[in-house]
């Protein structure tokens, strides 16, 4: 690990109320790398993850992106910093087309008086462009880019919403439970979309409760427990069984790599 | 769990994950994606069918440029009314205050005129602003407030249906006085005729008011957050749309039209009458719902609106110079009204 995170967090802490959900938490994410989060229910990932995404605010620590301390007033500040979050229920306006779906918040208008003025939005470019990335990530079996969200599968769905973050998640993309809601053919494919979305270069964290997903496509695992990092493993060192253990307590870290 | 989950990694990968078996296209599901993508088609051939029976029962009493353009003039005040009522309800929303808030307005507008002695142009500004005011206030307790849009306006109805009455003593301002002093306060009462059929410029706002809302609804960046905002609020919100900021202006926005329905409101009638326009929100929501735009938001067009709203005029007119019991028009509006939320209900089922 002589490469400096892109994405890193120390000492991050959240009450509410008298529950802490993160106590003294740290994260780091590696350039190009598939980070999972692991936890069992109630560790605090989520709570993490939102601090990540700018979907709440740390009472206590710090977060870098770049090496550069950030503070995230809101999910859209933190895109704009190049931070994507595909949530789990995929933030979507049903009725909408794919293509407005995709640019939803950060329309395309077009050039000259018709756009200046009238706001008209170009609708072609935005078309092409969602086009081009759904089909950049091999998802050209959707096939018309003006139908509507809901007449997708869960996968399809899935897909958009993935390929709608690699479209603009410069830096990061977090993934929150992407095949918990998904039959088996579509978890595949959707892991396939993780992996070509790394092979693009952009780092992914991947929230996840499905072992065999998260041992097949992560590089290194966070394994949360009681609102901190209790260690990081590498899915070729540790078994499945041993995360299971790590993060119910039943085991405790030993490894070089323990925080 | 986990044993069931490893078996997917040695299926073959390179399935497509699902593709799109339709089947033979039959007649049947050819209409239903028809109507599933332009819902308004419905309204417009059920208006196009009244209008051919109509015809074809009355023939040119009915079927003339006179008859035609009249019934044009007698749903102007409801289909801009109803327009502001279109956006409110494409979020999700329903606004109860807007007949009440086209009566205000006008009063405002007289009242400033002839109490006041201001110009009538500053009279029709303060009317316009007296709108705009209203349905902020709603927006913002809407948005900020997360109050029901129902109760927040059905609040809004018997405040300014109470201000109305204790502003303006209940006195009417007499047509004549209008005419005389500040014809600017009947502007949309002119006409236009073209050999038998005669538009009012009130007629023409409409039709204006369509168009560019239909234009900014489909066209326009706030067009698709109105949208958005109706269909899925928490999913807009996530998405990077300012739900709050569009609902505080769909609000705001409907007020203001309300107040150019005021407006015209004096053209059609004439007179400043804080007694007029009773019926206004009802009627308005009738040719929403009948114009197939969804009570739960996100679905719809302002065209279709329209077309509910002339639906309306042509039963009304067709029915009444067939000597028919006045009741059978309210009858016939109370059946439309279910069928077209029937349609809804099945394209909304469809689309799940």
């Amino acid at each position: 690990m002589t490469q400096s995170p892109i994405l890193s967090a120390r000492g991050l802490v959240k009450n509410y109320g008298r529950v802490t959900a993160l106590d003294n938490c740290d994260f780091d994410l590696m350039p190009g790398e598939i980070l999972a989060v692991i936890g069992d229910n109630g560790a605090g990932k989520s709570t993490m993850i939102k601090a990540l995404s700018g979907a709440i605010q740390p009472d206590e620590g710090e977060v870098k992106l770049d090496g550069q301390p950030v503070k995230f007033a809101s999910p859209i500040e933190a895109r704009h910093y190049g931070i994507e979050t595909v949530y789990q229920t995929l933030a979507m306006s049903p009725a909408l087309s794919i293509a407005d779906n995709m640019f939803m918040g950060r329309e395309l208008r077009k050039p000259g008086f018709m756009g200046n003025v009238l706001r008209q939005l170009d609708k072609k470019e935005m078309q092409r462009v969602a086009r081009e990335k759904l089909s950049e990530l091999g998802l050209m079996t959707i096939q018309n880019i003006n139908q509507a969200v809901e007449t997708l599968s869960g996968g399809q769905r899935q897909g958009v919403a993935v390929a709608r973050a690699a479209a603009f998640g410069s830096k990061v993309i977090i993934l929150d439970e992407p095949t918990a809601a998904l039959g088996v053919k579509e978890s595949r494919k959707v892991l396939e979309l993780i992996q070509t979305v790394k092979a693009r270069g952009i780092p992914i964290i991947l929230i996840s409760h499905n072992m065999p997903h998260v041992f097949e496509v992560a590089d290194r695992i966070h394994v949360h427990r009681l609102g901190r990092r209790l260690c990081v493993v590498r899915p070729d060192e540790c078994s499945m069984s041993d995360a299971v253990a790590l993060m119910t307590g039943a085991k405790s870290p030993d490894g070089a790599e323990a925080a | 769990m986990q044993d069931a989950s490893n078996v997917d990694s040695q299926l073959p990968t390179s399935d497509t994950v699902a593709k799109f078996d339709r089947g033979p296209e039959t007649l049947k599901s050819k209409l239903m994606h028809i109507v599933y993508t332009a819902p308004a088609v419905v309204p417009l051939f059920v208006l196009l069918a009244a209008i051919v029976i109509f015809g074809l029962l009355l023939g040119d009493r009915f079927f003339s440029p006179f008859a035609l353009t009249l019934i044009l003039q007698q749903v102007a005040i409801i289909g801009i009314v109803a327009s502001a009522q279109s956006i409110v309800i494409l979020t999700a929303g329903i606004d109860l205050s807007v007949g009440a808030v086209m009566i205000l307005s006008s009063v405002v507008m007289g009242k400033f005129t002839f109490d006041l002695g201001l110009p009538p142009a500053v009279g029709v500004f303060a009317g316009l602003l007296c709108g705009l005011i209203c349905g902020t206030i709603s927006g913002y307790l809407v948005a900020y407030w997360k109050l029901p849009p129902f109760i927040v306006t059905l609040g809004m109805w018997q405040i300014v249906l109470a201000a109305n009455f204790l502003y303006s003593g209940s006195q009417v301002i007499r047509s004549q006085d209008i005419a005389e002093q500040a014809p600017l306060l009947q502007f949309f009462g002119s006409t236009i005729k073209v050999g038998g059929a005669v538009f009012t410029y009130g007629v023409i706002f409409m039709l204006l008011l369509v168009t560019a809302l239909s234009y900014v609804l489909s066209q326009t960046s706030w067009g698709r957050h109105v949208y958005a905002v109706g269909d899925d609020p928490e999913a807009a919100e996530l998405s990077g749309v300012n739900v709050r900021g569009t609902l505080i202006s769909v609000y705001a926005l409907a007020g203001l039209i309300c107040a150019f329905a005021g407006w015209a409101l004096i053209g059609r009638i004439g007179s400043v009458s804080p007694q007029a326009g009773q019926l206004a929100n009802i009627e308005s929501i009738t040719a929403v719902v009948i114009g197939g735009i969804s009570l739960f938001g996100g679905r719809g067009s302002v065209a279709g609106t329209l077309f509910g709203a002339l639906i309306v005029g042509v039963f009304t007119l067709g029915l009444r110079l067939l000597g028919a019991d006045v009741q059978w028009t309210y009858l016939l509006i109370g059946l439309l009204i279910i069928a077209a939320v029937a349609v809804d209900q099945r394209i909304r089922k469809a689309s799940l």
